[in-house]
């Protein structure tokens, strides 16, 4: 696969907003994988969380676009409170995918989902998922 | 001792059996909780962007409002509540920035500066009552129960609001221990089970659900026990779809740990709601005679 990276992508918009969302120094992180190791979610991911910031690094907007990882991310915190450099993982996926959601983009259709299960959850579930998941 | 008490939307609906019987054994502990007047959702998750402040709005109104009626403490019980309550007061304490716009926008509220502590019912159970006291309160000691303590995240992440240590908390275990259960250690205790996945990704909860419950399993664990109403529906309602597809299992009952604390203290166990369980815990309850 042919990747483009250049001093455009790693200074684009996109990088920029990442950080100022998530008031994150995305460069601090340098791939150990630690995220990745110890992430409960990983198996339903297509990207990896450490990949997923590497790609904020490069600034290859395109395939997080893509990627199903952010609204994967549980956001259990188990990565921010593990990573040797301090960076706050949980917080660069909410950026991403708030990224999607304030251009109205909504992950879940909150009429597709049956009403039985949806007179099951709990609050805090459906508060939270939303929350979440759509605009 | 009168103490503070945010209940929490979930907790007047789903998860009565977390709120009852913890009422209950608190009054029977020598403690009332006062359940504050006029609160809202706490809005479940805490926002994890720089600059989105309206979501904290929310929590911060319900700590105006202990702080309004006199209490310079508010204890909680939902996992999700406990987290979102505790981090937006510590923003507030932290964030003179974010204090000043936050006051300035609610300006028909009194500023608040962080004045509330914000603790989880645990909390009080280990800081305040002590185990030793518990213990000596136990007519019905949970003997011969083996019982997996599982906490789930938002009460030990981010490390700044955590009960206890992050890595290998012991809050639950001593608990059980202090009501003479049998506890089991499992290398699941800590990991998420999928939480609000459930809306969007049902199968990677169903998936979570059984690395934890078949691991809990494997070290012979009878029974979960757990705080968070939220861990509690995913471990539980997802094990219908898990004795399907893995046929040795044949369920395995979640327990609160207000349930089980109600239980060993003697008190009436309808208070418990353990009608309300997914997975039946009566037959387990009734072989190890925990039930007068």
């Amino acid at each position: 696969m042919r990747i483009e990276i250049s001093g455009q992508t790693f200074q684009s918009d996109f990088v920029k907003k990442v950080a100022e969302i998530s008031g994150e120094s995305v460069l601090s992180c340098n791939q150990c994988g630690k995220c990745s190791a110890g992430c409960p979610m990983a198996f339903a991911m297509d990207w990896l969380p450490n990949q997923i910031i590497r790609l904020v690094q490069l600034g290859i907007e395109e395939d997080i676009a893509k990627s199903k990882t952010p609204w994967i991310c549980a956001s259990c915190l188990t990565c921010s409170v593990r990573c040797p450099r301090g960076v706050d993982l949980g917080r660069l996926m909410e950026a991403v995918r708030l990224l999607t959601l304030r251009r109205n983009i909504d992950y879940v259709a909150a009429a597709k989902i049956p009403p039985d299960a949806l007179g099951e959850m709990p609050q805090i579930a459906l508060v939270g998922g939303f929350r979440k998941h759509t605009a | 001792m009168d103490l503070s008490y945010y209940p929490g939307c979930t907790l007047k609906t789903k998860a009565k059996g977390l709120e009852a019987p913890a009422v209950a054994a608190m009054a029977a502990l020598g403690v009332n909780l006062v359940e504050i007047s006029r609160w809202n959702c706490c809005g479940a998750v805490y926002s994890l962007a720089d600059d989105d402040l309206a979501h904290h709005l929310a929590p911060v109104r319900n700590l105006i409002r202990v702080h309004e009626q006199g209490a310079d403490k508010v204890s909680t019980l939902c996992s999700f509540c406990y987290n979102t309550l505790k981090r937006a007061n510590q923003l507030v304490q932290r964030d003179e920035v974010k204090r000043r716009t936050l006051n300035d926008f609610m300006e028909e509220e009194k500023d608040y500066q962080g004045e509330v502590a914000v603790v989880h019912l645990l909390e009080v159970l280990r800081d305040d009552i002590g185990w030793d006291n518990i213990s000596a309160k136990v007519k019905v000691p949970l003997q011969g129960l083996r019982v997996a303590p599982y906490y789930g995240c938002t009460l030990l992440r981010p490390q700044e609001i955590a009960i206890d240590r992050v890595e290998r908390p012991a809050i639950l275990h001593q608990l059980m221990e202090a009501i003479g259960a049998e506890v089991v250690d499992f290398p699941f205790s800590t990991e998420c089970c999928g939480s609000f996945q459930i809306i969007s990704n049902p199968d990677s909860v169903t998936q979570r659900a059984w690395d934890i419950l078949s691991s809990a399993l494997k070290r012979g664990a009878e029974a979960l026990v757990l705080t968070c109403p939220l861990c509690y529906f995913n471990l539980g309602q997802r094990q219908a779809e898990l004795k399907q597809k893995y046929i040795d299992f044949t369920g395995m009952p979640v327990f609160y740990f207000s349930q089980l604390l109600a239980l060993a203290l003697a008190l009436d166990s309808r208070v418990c709601h353990l009608e309300l369980n997914y997975a039946d815990p009566l037959p387990l309850l009734e072989d190890k005679r925990l039930l007068v």
